[in-house]
């Protein structure tokens, strides 16, 4: 249990997957505009990297280690996650029209998230359990959801900054980025 | 022959995709701790990039429409397994320093972006110059912001001592968000230029604005994949 949350907390907090990582940056940069926006999206992510998590474990775990066919673990990982997110999508339109709708438009975008191929890669070569990489994998995204609502709400704020002609638009959200990952340096001697 | 010279050009320069389409921003802001680092990770991308390029435009007539993104993501899963067992093999010090961005190459937005783009419409020799310009540009991005975090963080170029002995390194330069420091001042950069030429009354059309292409790219990527996968029912 101990080991658990060590685990999980380093991944949220320590070793955070956008800020320390790099990935995902892609979502972090396009998708943090408004707060409310950028809560649906790592809603969205700290699902299917969870389950992805889970589902890339057990087929590694019991299709590929028996198999002996470990090194096909990228094309098999990035098939399942691009199924996973089709299914998953359809699956919530089906039974959940309201977490459907919520989550709806932010679904898609989650294929192309270098974070869910990273996060399932990283559970495998560092020798992880199933039960151990669905917490890990959930800690992760739970890290994502957590810097992505920080830059949202930052951003929020510039919006009433007298922002230098030349650092509009991408070079101050760059900046701010950076800042933030000065600041989540911080909790680097947490562990 | 020209067409070759010109897709070499424009991957290079006109529509790098490094400085210009801003794409494939996360290896561009993690393994560019060093300049070595930068060209590997450039050249890698550009082998993947230039074979896949050929066998997506080989494959083109063959893969039906609706199932063309997944097809691709196969081709170009296989290279990089391909190419990642090379590595491994042959040049293990740049594996082990690159370590699980290799694999990562598979999602990278420059690679589905061609693949879709250029690739599924054009011959194979085109598309192969294609592949091999637009890797050469991302190698230039990559190698000219590892210099210049190498440069400013430890002191050297390449491995070579090039600032003075009493200079102190900023080491900043060579974490994590050094590597946002060094991105936003150059995307500032071309902001400038950008203005400037607005201002001579030139057409900036080309010259995507930074976020709003990376994402715009990434995000017309997914909704085409997943309106030609599964929302067919």
């Amino acid at each position: 249990m101990k080991e658990l949350l060590l685990i999980a907390i380093g991944s949220a907090l320590v070793n955070n997957v956008v800020l320390s990582q790099f990935l995902g940056i892609c979502a972090f940069l396009g998708v943090s505009k408004k707060i409310d926006t950028a809560a649906g999206m790592g809603g969205a992510v700290v699902f299917v990297i969870t389950l992805a998590s889970f589902v890339s474990s057990v087929l590694y775990e019991f299709l590929l280690v028996p198999t002996h066919t470990e090194y096909l673990q990228t094309i098999v990982f990035i098939l399942v996650i691009a199924c996973l997110v089709q299914f998953v999508e359809m699956f919530l339109k089906k039974t959940m029209k309201g977490l459907y709708e919520a989550l709806g438009v932010y679904l898609p975008l989650i294929t192309t998230n270098c974070a869910v191929l990273g996060v399932a890669l990283t559970n495998v070569q560092s020798g992880y359990g199933i039960l151990t990489s669905t917490v890990n994998g959930f800690a992760v995204a739970t890290g994502f959801l957590i810097s992505i609502v920080l830059m949202a709400g930052i951003r929020g704020k510039l919006e009433y900054s007298d922002i230098p002609q030349t650092l509009q638009g991408f070079p101050i959200v760059l900046v701010t980025a950076g800042l933030m990952a000065i600041a989540f340096c911080g909790f680097s001697g947490m562990i | 022959m020209s067409t070759a010279m010109e897709r070499l050009w424009n991957g290079m320069v006109k529509e790098n995709p490094t400085f210009v389409l801003m794409l494939g921003m996360c290896p561009t802001l993690a393994v560019t701790t060093s300049a070595i680092n930068g060209i590997g990770m450039g050249l890698t991308t550009m082998v993947i990039l230039a074979l896949s390029n050929l066998m997506i435009s080989m494959l083109r007539k063959i893969i039906p429409d609706g199932v063309r993104v997944p097809a691709f993501i196969v081709v170009v899963a296989s290279f990089v397994t391909i190419v990642q067992f090379l590595l491994e093999a042959y040049i293990p010090s740049l594996n082990d320093s690159l370590g699980l961005y290799i694999p990562l190459i598979v999602v990278n937005c420059i690679i589905l972006g061609r693949a879709e783009a250029y690739a599924s419409k054009n011959p194979p020799a085109a598309s192969l110059f294609d592949g091999i310009g637009m890797g050469l540009g991302f190698t230039i991005g990559l190698t000219s912001i590892g210099i210049i975090r190498e440069l400013i963080g430890v002191g050297t170029i390449f491995g070579f001592q090039i600032l003075p002995e009493s200079y102190e390194p900023v080491s900043i330069f060579v974490m994590a968000p050094g590597a946002f420091f060094v991105l936003a001042f150059l995307t500032a950069v071309q902001n400038r230029v950008k203005m400037n030429l607005a201002k001579k009354g030139k057409d900036t059309s080309k010259i995507q604005s930074g976020c709003g292409g990376d994402c715009a790219v990434c995000a017309s990527g997914c909704g085409s994949m997943t309106g030609q996968g599964g929302t067919k029912e």
